[in-house]
């Protein structure tokens, strides 16, 4: 903050390049972009709630394909499986549920901020951690679970 | 000239001039999946990769094909707000903002369409002798 005083001085060389600068075609001060700012966790957590958004919009046709190999027959529900069941299948699959966790439990602490809780910055950051943590976890105990039920893991 | 103030005018009017009733239907489909989202996960995960069978008996239970319905639903009306909200953030030029914002919404269709049709021909598949 006070660099940017100090080198704003009138007469100092950065107000003489700006200057000069300024006769060029509409060379316009920029103001600081995502770079410039150490990242508070409101901001990952917000633009992680929109990654994890993207990611479920495309996780909706690996629902489709599992609902339609079921109606469809065996050969296609053995295709999904074997896809399911591969080590790139696991991932992605623990990609989407933990995507799914991401966007679930930060979007009732969205619901929570709409209904007027949690705003104070010390309760918005500690939630904010607290969700990536829960996510994780939750994104865990449902593979546990799944392994349990023989589902998914071989 | 219109009599009302310049602020009463653009009241309202973000980049996609419209809003509150976008705003209310994010939250009450978000309401709804909280609930479904985590029935779809336990259900989901305990059937994908075992047996075929089991997901079809799993499905001709009315209640278990009822829900993964109405979670599906909820989910495509949820994205399509979500996407429209991507969309109108960032994509500057008005035509390419026109295109994907009808290609988000015939995508959610089209998805909805092909999940329906699948859960009606599993319950369907039980009640043919």
């Amino acid at each position: 903050m006070g660099g940017l005083a100090h080198t704003l001085r009138p007469g100092s060389k950065s107000v003489k390049f700006m200057a000069e600068k300024a006769k060029g075609p509409r060379a316009r001060p920029l103001s600081p972009h995502l770079q410039i700012y150490r990242w508070p966790v409101t901001m990952a957590t917000s633009i992680t709630h929109r990654a994890t958004g993207l990611a479920l919009a495309a996780g909706t046709l690996l629902v489709a394909w599992w609902l339609i190999a079921i109606a469809s027959g065996a050969e296609a529900y053995d295709t999904f499986s074997m896809v399911a069941r591969s080590p790139l299948g696991l991932l992605i699959l623990f990609g989407f549920v933990w995507s799914l966790a991401f966007h679930l439990l930060n979007g009732i602490r969205h619901l929570a901020w709409d209904s007027g809780f949690g705003f104070e910055v010390k309760t918005a950051e500690r939630t904010g951690v607290l969700v990536y943590v829960l996510s994780f976890v939750v994104a865990l105990a449902v593979f546990a679970y799944a392994y349990v039920a023989k589902g998914v893991m071989p | 000239m219109s009599v009302r103030t310049p602020l009463g005018q653009v009241e309202g009017l973000g980049a996609a001039h419209r809003g509150t009733e976008h705003f209310i239907s994010q939250r009450v489909t978000a309401i709804a999946l909280v609930p479904l989202a985590i029935w779809f996960v336990f259900s989901a995960f305990a059937l994908i990769g075992g047996e075929r069978s089991d997901a079809v008996q799993f499905f001709a239970e009315p209640l278990n094909a009822i829900l993964m319905a109405l979670f599906v639903i909820a989910a495509l009306m949820h994205m399509v707000l979500g996407l429209q909200m991507v969309i109108e953030d960032y994509v500057t030029s008005e035509g390419g903002k026109i295109v994907l914002l009808v290609l988000n919404k015939f995508f959610a269709w089209a998805v909805g369409a092909a999940v329906i049709y699948a859960l009606l021909k599993i319950t369907f598949m039980q009640s043919t002798p």
